[in-house]
């Protein structure tokens, strides 16, 4: 592998702004790099009993009894506690993800069934891996000891694992509140689908499927809690994505104001939206520090995480595209069937994101969707980066190969032909996007970015090496796939600047990090707003008690909307200061500049006051009182930013792979990905995203796979069978980009935390596809692992190596 | 249940006791020396090293991610090999020498060559991974004479992250390797 040479160092961060644009490096990483990360497992809290989980071991099954007595007599347990100890409590979790978003209820009027998941199972067990008991001991190791003597009876269930078959009209129901397993249904039609595709030259109907499997964060989830005994406030340190809903959830479900519940997310090791949704360890371990009056900490283990946190992915797609003799589409069709598994937990999000994103950056004059989310005995699925989108562009973009097959054009060509372009921003698709208002493509530059990716994936070389026929068995081709992504979700977020008395600056956002780099990014935005140096900016988010309000880093939204709060907040304080600086100078404030924390007059620099000279005013005894009555730390703004709409971005990758005829293995030759996400703010953390969020989409079109049996039982629970990609598996990667700022914010910025993830799995399927062309091959579903691939080239009557 | 919140009855309000022990075999004395300083302690013979260091000796830049030693997170230096902390037990660890990310620039010294190119090459997103790595490189310039390609590949092979995409990792190993081997073997690395 090549791993190209070594950079050389990156630039210091001194000197004057503007900072945003520029790689700044990390102001995080000397403190983990030193092993000072403070993840929840790292926080010290002497007296802590361990919680531990008893899961069930059944796919679905009536808990006929359960005893606990056993459990409670063993070595160091405090305390166990079944769904009979815990009933009283509230047991619904992310209700703002159930609900249905005003416009789109009005517009569309979608079904979304409520399956509130009790915090212990009490009557049912509805997968492998629900929580049926808690044991609370003095250390892991007794609480795991104990969790063997629980003695559950299970009475067991027919099993639905396949989604299709949970339709069906005899299918057993698993919630027996509900008319049928339908989770969330809803259907949209622009123009008249019917008669274009009665008219059309030709239509390509096929099947796809986006294979389930699983952020897989490295650190797993994890919750303590604690009560001050000092303030009577809840503490509670969990590594989740939203801090905010964190605190309002538990406040709930234990009868709490808000304001009595503080929640810290410090480190997270790796969210990915795993940790972007409410669980009901979360409820139940500050619930256990209240009743025990001790602090209570619980890790998830990998099996855990594997087979009880949430799992994502799985859909069907019955497409069909219309096309006239040009290849340019008339319609498209879609039937989305999307396994929930055994709860309903985010409602329309992942289902409604695969609507509203099928169309990708193409002209689509008339459109039929229609998707159903289906209850089964699985794991429940909710979104995972690209949250919908890469299932449905997998979908989108296969069919766009099927479709440039049977028109006998090079898939780039027929894609070509399809964009929308620059000229027409911003676009209206005709479809309503997610909150309910007419679909719009802010900014963008598709046929630019398709232009450069095939520039980069030299096509005719690899046709020219496919004319030349497969050399020792290894068979070449070419894939492309292209998305648009509306980012920068609202409805708002917050961001609070404090200049304190020594003139530094400290800002609180609202949006946690799980490694973007939040306090850098968000540091050159602020610098630059304000006027001061980089490093005089201090960065706290992930914790509720430094901002009031806040939504989360999910959906990527954080840099939109937390970036644009701390440029308003900043903007609105550099006001302050200058105002101040006039009052104190004597001088008119639009005679003054602030640059570097400095104050200068723009006529006399002998007139200079830095930041803590005029912040460093506190009402000390002797001084003077302020004649305005404000004193120097009333520098302060806070500010909610809503989006006006969404931030849309857009990428087109392509990818060149050799596969082996015989061992079935794919090797990813050449990866070109280009984006536009508008404005950079830092290149360095940008590019590390999207690297990082292709790595994953590669992940998941070759590797990895969580595998069900039909008895309901996960066959892929630990980091031996649920394959995750290492070094050796991720290439180098061929990165490009444009930049069409976003009209929708002041700072032009698009999300690109899930935009790397989209496209992946759509292009090295179509390259697989490219590559067994001899073959008549046509890949409908991945993981395409060495086995899946030989499957393909047996049942196309190719011999392949054995096993 | 009086109490509102219906408390299942811990029976044990008061913990004068030292906790139970893990175990039944009892406790075995273990000495060895732990970023350079001798620790002498009590351990049940199933306590992990990894729940050893960070529970025990609170160094918990030593992170666990899998406990079954595939994603490398848990890596520690014991006699100068990475082993995996999750997969090896305290007792085992009697008489050797340990050193964890603690003990790579102590308190404010200067990063290592290692720890820097992580940082300059911008080789970590959410950290969890890093000490792991990090530890795993360090003992590669710490053989006597350049790892090449395969030995590298193979040794980050050992480790999963799943933030950066490995490039800039693999690069901060190569940076840290140029520096550390400057003018060797002009096959290795690339």
């Amino acid at each position: 592998m090549s791993h190209g040479p070594s950079p050389a160092p990156r630039q210091p961060a001194r000197g004057d702004g503007p900072w945003t644009g520029r790689p700044v490096p990390r102001v995080e990483d000397d403190r983990l790099l030193r092993g000072n990360g403070r993840y929840v497992d790292d926080v010290a809290l002497p007296g802590a009993a361990e919680a531990a989980f008893l899961r069930s071991p059944h796919a679905h099954a009536r808990i006929r009894s359960v005893d606990v007595t056993a459990a409670l007599a063993a070595p160091g347990v405090v305390a166990v506690w079944t769904g009979v100890d815990v009933a009283h409590l509230p047991a619904m979790l992310n209700r703002e993800e159930l609900r249905t978003p005003p416009g789109l209820a009005e517009l569309l009027d979608p079904y979304v069934a409520i399956t509130p998941m009790p915090l212990l199972a009490t009557d049912k067990v509805l997968y492998v891996g629900q929580p049926v008991a808690v044991v609370l001991a003095e250390n892991r190791y007794l609480a795991e000891d104990a969790l063997e003597l629980v003695d559950v009876r299970y009475a067991p269930l027919p099993v639905l694992v396949d989604p299709d078959r949970a339709l069906t009209e005899d299918a057993p129901l698993l919630h027996d509140e509900l008319r049928d397993n339908t989770a969330v249904a809803v259907a949209t039609k622009v123009g008249d689908p019917d008669a274009a595709f009665a008219s059309a030259h030709t239509v390509v109907s096929e099947e796809f499927q986006a294979h389930r499997y699983v952020a897989s964060p490295v650190e797993t989830r994890a919750v303590s809690a604690q009560v001050d005994p000092y303030s009577g406030e809840l503490t509670v340190w969990s590594n989740t994505q939203t801090p905010h809903r964190v605190r309002e959830a538990t406040a709930h479900t234990l009868g709490l104001d808000p304001e009595r519940v503080r929640v810290i997310a410090t480190d997270v090791g790796g969210g990915f939206g795993q940790k972007g949704i409410l669980y009901v360890e979360e409820m139940l371990v500050p619930y256990a520090a209240r009743v025990l009056g001790r602090p209570v900490l619980w890790r998830e283990d990998r099996n855990e995480n594997l087979t009880a946190s949430s799992h994502a992915r799985e859909q069907i797609h019955r497409i069909e595209l219309a096309a006239d003799a040009q290849g340019h589409l008339l319609a498209v069709r879609d039937r989305i069937t999307v396994n929930f598994g055994a709860y309903n937990m985010t409602g329309l999000v992942v289902p409604y994101n695969s609507v509203c994103h099928l169309l990708g950056p193409y002209r689509v004059p008339h459109v039929d969707i229609d998707v159903v989310g289906v209850l089964t005995n699985t794991t429940f699925a909710t979104p995972y980066r690209g949250a919908g989108r890469p299932e449905t562009v997998f979908a989108m973009e296969r069919a766009m190969d099927r479709l440039a097959a049977e028109l006998g054009l090079e898939p780039a060509e027929l894609r070509a032909r399809n964009l929308v372009g620059p000229d027409e921003m911003p676009y209206a698709t005709g479809l309503v996007d997610r909150s309910g208002k007419p679909q719009s493509y802010d900014s963008g530059d598709f046929p630019e970015l398709l232009r450069r990716a095939v520039a980069k994936a030299d096509v005719e070389g690899v046709r020219a090496r496919q004319r030349e026929g497969a050399r020792d068995g290894r068979l070449v081709g070419v894939g492309f796939a292209m998305y648009i992504e509306a980012t920068g979700l609202g409805p708002f977020e917050t961001a609070r600047i404090d200049v304190a008395p020594s003139g530094r600056v400290k800002l609180a956002i609202g949006a946690p990090s799980q490694g973007q780099g939040h306090r850098t990014s968000m540091a050159q935005i602020a610098a630059d707003a304000i006027g001061v140096p980089f490093d005089a900016v201090d960065v706290v988010g992930g914790d509720t008690s430094a901002t009031p309000f806040g939504v989360g880093t999910i959906a990527s939204r954080a840099l939109v909307n937390a970036g644009n709060a701390t440029h308003r907040a900043g903007r609105l304080v550099r006001e302050k200061i200058i105002e101040a600086a006039a009052r104190r100078l004597g001088v008119p404030a639009d005679g003054l500049d602030l640059r570097e924390g400095v104050i200068t007059s723009k006529t006399a620099e002998e007139q200079a006051l830095t930041l803590a000279e005029l912040a460093g005013r506190a009402p000390l005894p002797g001084t003077p009182e302020p004649t305005d009555g404000r004193h120097g730390t009333e520098l302060s703004e806070t500010v909610h930013f809503r989006p006006p709409g969404f931030a849309v971005s857009s990428g087109a990758h392509a990818a060149v792979v050799e596969v082996d005829e015989h061992t079935g293995e794919t090797e990813i030759l050449h990866y070109v990905a280009v984006h536009d996400a508008g404005v950079i703010v830092n290149p360095m953390i940008a590019e590390g995203q999207v690297t990082g969020g292709i790595a994953q989409g590669i992940g998941g079109a070759l590797y990895e796979e969580m595998i069900y049996g039909p008895d309901g039982q996960p066959r892929t629970g630990t980091y031996m069978d649920y394959l995750v990609p290492t070094s050796s598996e991720i290439p180098d990667l061929d990165l490009d980009e444009i930049h069409s700022p976003s009209p929708m914010n002041d700072l032009g910025v698009k999300g690109l935390g899930e935009g790397g993830a989209i496209a992946p799995q759509a292009v090295l399927a179509n390259a697989v596809e490219d590559a067994l062309r001899p073959f008549g091959v046509v890949v409908r579903r991945g993981p395409l692992s060495p086995s899946r691939v030989r499957d393909l080239l047996r049942a196309a009557g190719r011999p392949t190596a054995a096993g | 249940m009086t109490t509102d919140l219906a408390t299942p009855d811990p029976a044990t309000a008061i913990h004068a006791a030292p906790p139970p022990l893990a175990e039944p075999s009892g406790w075995h004395e273990i000495r060895l020396t732990v970023n350079g300083a001798p620790v002498t302690a009590q351990v049940e013979s199933r306590l992990l090293l990894s729940d050893f260091l960070r529970d025990r000796l609170r160094l918990t830049g030593t992170h666990v991610g899998c406990e079954h030693g595939v994603c490398g997170a848990c890596t520690v230096l014991v006699d100068g090999e990475p082993a995996r902390s999750c997969l090896t037990l305290a007792v085992q660890c009697a008489g050797a020498e340990l050193r964890t990310v603690e003990g790579l620039a102590p308190g404010d010294a200067p990063l290592t060559p290692v720890q820097r190119a992580f940082h300059e090459c911008h080789g970590m997103q959410c950290g969890f991974c890093t000490p792991g790595f990090v530890m795993t490189a360090t003992a590669l310039t710490e053989q006597p004479r350049r790892p090449d390609a395969a030995d590298v590949a193979d040794a980050l092979s050992g480790h999963l992250c799943r933030c950066t995409g490995y490039r800039n990792i693999r690069r901060a190993v190569c940076q840290a390797l140029d520096e550390r081997f400057d003018g060797g073997d002009a096959e290795q690395g690339e």
